[in-house]
């Protein structure tokens, strides 16, 4: 009854390559769309923007940037929090405008660029400081790559920490982003329309999982599946491994900066590296890659909502419906979703995604299963 | 899943709203995490003041207080969903206990028109209030406890601190960076040497920056810690073998979770406060007989007495007061966030109100106003007795350098001023 193609014919090889070949997905993916779009912009306030809708739109941006290299490239990466901090810090700079020094005088200062521009030079700083850090992954893979990513999250929070020119010498080495507007209205600051940083966040995220999506079923993502599945072989029938594991780290990382200048503009407002971006939020978004599942764009979104909602809802549950003690749901949280990690990787090592297609093929068969 | 929860979330922010007739005082505690000893004993003290105000005096003005808790693990996007998740009860002040999540809020509550009070941490340069119309960190703050640490340290020897070398241990955030120009402002006006020696969240590894300590032989150690990192440095102080008496900790490095650990050698090891400590006020006699003994203390009940349950109190009391305050003013009882703002803006904190309220001697006495939204800046010096396992003030409460820290406050202010384009708030 669901996700049949009975009676969907497709006529021209653009309608048999489109990403939802199915008629019903694809009205689903339309419906979801327009209510996202159009509908819920209409009807949220503070609170669901900034505890629920914008941290689970900026960590799907960051887990399908990091999918794309760990999920389709295959290169474990625990650097997404250094990431991140680039894309903030970068963001911040070119929003209150880049000044160059030179040997205690000031050379230049460029002028300040729109919110939009820059989260994406946010983005385009992260890809090249993202490409930097992946050069390594051409001589050292697995485990050892995994390593080398460490030290860049170690060492990105130091530099961020230590040098003064990247916090404009504020005294207490915190960033917090001025009020900047988009075509006439406010994104950033405390005045901020709800549906405003709601719709801006979403435009992003929507125009990286069109973009992650098409990159992965193209040339490059074969590229790097071929990568991941097996490098030699892979160089043997003719990719280049240097161009396909750089531009890997490359878009992911571009990713994962938009996320990072979203996660500080936008959603919070001012950020501490430690604090923020520090070694947790790297675990974080590879749990949610992990959980999601591992090389699929759906899997990003769900290992996001995951990670992001459930300890919401486990609070609202325990605290304000069942009246518990702050801390005893504070660890009970921890608990839950911890043994809910445990329980999904064994239950079902492809994640959410590999649910979601058996549940896809369950439903292709009901109510009629042979 | 997405909008299932989502409806739960909304219909449980709803049925968890209290009636808005009450006084609402939110509490941003953090009871789990690497900071929860000191998160604990202030959520259990603050929570305790205010119930014994409602269980004794029926609350303020004759209004019943309601303290709705939520949990922020002193992590700076918990914070923001619980402040989102209060905003809706009509939460009269906020008080997180955290200078990340104070940096959050400062924008957002002043859009808000809801105060925010920060005693002893936050964004020191708040106390202009012509900048921070509703950011308040009286009766001290950051800059009062570096600069009195030096005074200390003055009066010790004579006045003269020239040739002396003092480093600083701090938290590698932006709570510990805070100091740092003052010290440096400070060191040129009374040249001595400063070095910093930063350590990272959470602070549990600090052989490095000891041994380098130990290397530099510095005359004095200040200290500006939080949570473990406070017992790990005391006692890595003590393996060098630092003289205790030499080493001073900021209020938030200065309670019993931090020395206890350490056993005999912690004794003499010196910290700041702006409050008094111990148990010995007629207030506690009140608390043991209405809150302590009636069972309904917050959490396990056995901070009574502990540094940063005082604290606790003394925060619960000074929002108290300037609801009280407010009351006076606006001739309501059923204050808004808006008319607590005037009600924290015109506390006058007085030794005659101190005495009514059972708490002699409790804190400073301070004045705040449109333009001073930081009090005085009278901070006192505490030191720990190993043997007694308590500890007790050794110095009045001393007035900080105004010279050097209102030039600091006012640079700082200003610059976020013209940064986001704020008019002067007072007339």
């Amino acid at each position: 009854m669901f996700y049949r193609e009975a009676g969907d014919f497709n006529t021209t090889y653009a309608e048999d390559q489109q990403t939802f070949p199915i008629k019903f997905d694809r009205y689903r993916y339309y419906l979801v769309m327009f209510i996202a779009i159009v509908v819920v912009p209409f009807v949220i306030n503070d609170y669901w923007v900034n505890s629920l809708l914008l941290p689970f739109l900026i960590y799907s941006i960051a887990a399908l940037g990091l999918n794309i290299l760990v999920g389709y490239c295959g290169q474990v990466s625990l650097g997404t929090g250094g990431f991140m901090a680039v894309g903030a810090y970068s963001c911040y700079k070119f929003m209150t405008g880049v000044d160059i020094w030179w040997g205690g005088e000031l050379l230049f200062r460029l002028p300040e660029f729109n919110i939009f521009f820059s989260v994406i030079m946010g983005g385009v700083m992260t890809a090249i400081v993202g490409a930097l850090f992946g050069l390594p992954s051409l001589r050292i893979k697995g485990f050892y790559l995994a390593v080398a990513t460490l030290a860049a999250q170690f060492f990105l929070v130091w530099l961020f920490n230590r040098v003064a020119w990247f916090y404009n010498y504020s005294a207490s080495g915190q960033i917090s982003a001025p009020e900047r507007g988009f075509l006439g209205v406010l994104i950033t600051g405390p005045s901020t329309a709800p549906w405003a940083a709601y719709l801006f966040c979403l435009f992003f995220t929507i125009i990286c999982a069109y973009a992650a999506r098409n990159m992965t079923r193209g040339a490059a993502g074969r590229k790097w599946m071929a990568i991941r599945d097996m490098d030699i072989a892979a160089e043997i029938i003719g990719v280049n491994p240097l161009r396909a594991k750089l531009t890997a780290f490359a878009v992911s990382s571009f990713f994962i900066g938009i996320s990072g200048a979203l996660f500080f503009a936008v959603y919070l407002g001012a950020v501490e590296v430690g604090e923020a971006f520090g070694i947790t939020k790297s675990f974080l978004v590879l749990f949610m890659v992990i959980i999601g599942g591992l090389g699929s764009i759906f899997g990003s979104f769900a290992g996001a909502a995951f990670l992001v909602l459930l300890p919401v809802a486990l609070k609202v549950v325990g605290v304000d419906f069942l009246g518990w003690p702050t801390d005893i749901v504070a660890h009970l949280q921890l608990v839950i979703v911890g043994a809910l990690i445990i329980l999904f990787l064994i239950v079902e090592p492809h994640g959410i995604a590999q649910l979601w297609r058996l549940a896809k093929e369950k439903l292709r068969l009901w109510p009629f299963p042979h | 899943m997405k909008y299932k929860l989502g409806t739960l979330a909304v219909a449980a922010v709803m049925a968890a709203s209290p009636v808005l007739a009450d006084l609402v005082f939110p509490s941003l505690s953090y009871r789990t995490g690497p900071y929860a000893a000191g998160g604990i004993q202030f959520a259990d003290g603050y929570a305790d003041y205010f119930t014994l105000l409602n269980e004794r005096d029926g609350g303020i003005g004759g209004e019943k207080i309601q303290v709705p808790e939520c949990e922020t693990a002193y992590n700076t996007e918990k914070g923001v969903e619980c402040y989102e998740s209060l905003k809706d009860s009509g939460g009269l002040v906020y008080q997180p206990l955290s200078t990340g999540i104070t940096y959050q809020l400062i924008p957002k509550m002043t859009a808000d028109d809801i105060p925010l009070l920060t005693s002893g941490l936050g964004r020191t340069s708040a106390k202009n209030g012509n900048v921070f119309s509703h950011i308040f960190n009286f009766p001290a703050n950051y800059w009062d406890g570096a600069s009195v640490a030096i005074k200390y340290l003055l009066d010790e020897n004579g006045g003269d601190l020239k040739g002396k070398k003092v480093s600083l241990v701090y938290h590698n955030s932006a709570y510990g960076k805070e100091p740092i120009r003052t010290l440096q402002e400070l060191s040129k006006k009374h040249g001595f040497d400063l070095t910093e020696v930063p350590v990272d969240h959470p602070g549990q590894e600090q052989k490095s920056q000891w041994l380098q300590i130990r290397r530099e032989k510095p005359d004095y150690v200040i200290m500006y810690g939080w949570g473990v990192m406070n017992q790990v440095a005391i006692q890595e102080a003590i393996n060098i073998r630092f003289p205790m008496e030499n080493f001073i900790g900021i209020w938030w490095s200065g309670s019993e979770n931090d020395v206890l650990s350490a056993g005999e050698g912690a004794d003499g090891y010196k910290a700041l406060t702006f409050h008094n400590v111990g148990s010995n006020f007629p207030l506690y006699d009140d608390l043991k007989k209405y809150v302590v003994d009636a069972g309904k203390a917050s959490g396990a009940g056995d901070q009574v007495g502990s540094v940063i349950y005082n604290r606790g109190i003394y925060a619960a009391m000074l929002a108290a007061e300037s609801a009280k305050t407010a009351q006076e003013i606006h001739g309501v009882s059923n204050i808004t966030p808006s008319q607590m703002r005037d009600g924290m803006e015109n506390l006058s904190m007085t030794e005659e109100k101190m005495v009514a309220l059972g708490m002699p001697n409790f804190g400073p006495e301070f004045q705040v106003s449109c333009e001073n939204h930081g009090g005085n800046g009278l901070v006192a010096v505490t030191q720990w007795d190993a043997k007694a396992k308590e500890w007790s003030l050794i110095t009045d409460f001393i007035e900080s350098d105004q010279e050097v820290i209102q030039a600091l406050v006012d640079e700082d202010s200003q610059a976020y001023a013209s940064e986001n384009n704020i008019a002067p708030a007072c007339k």
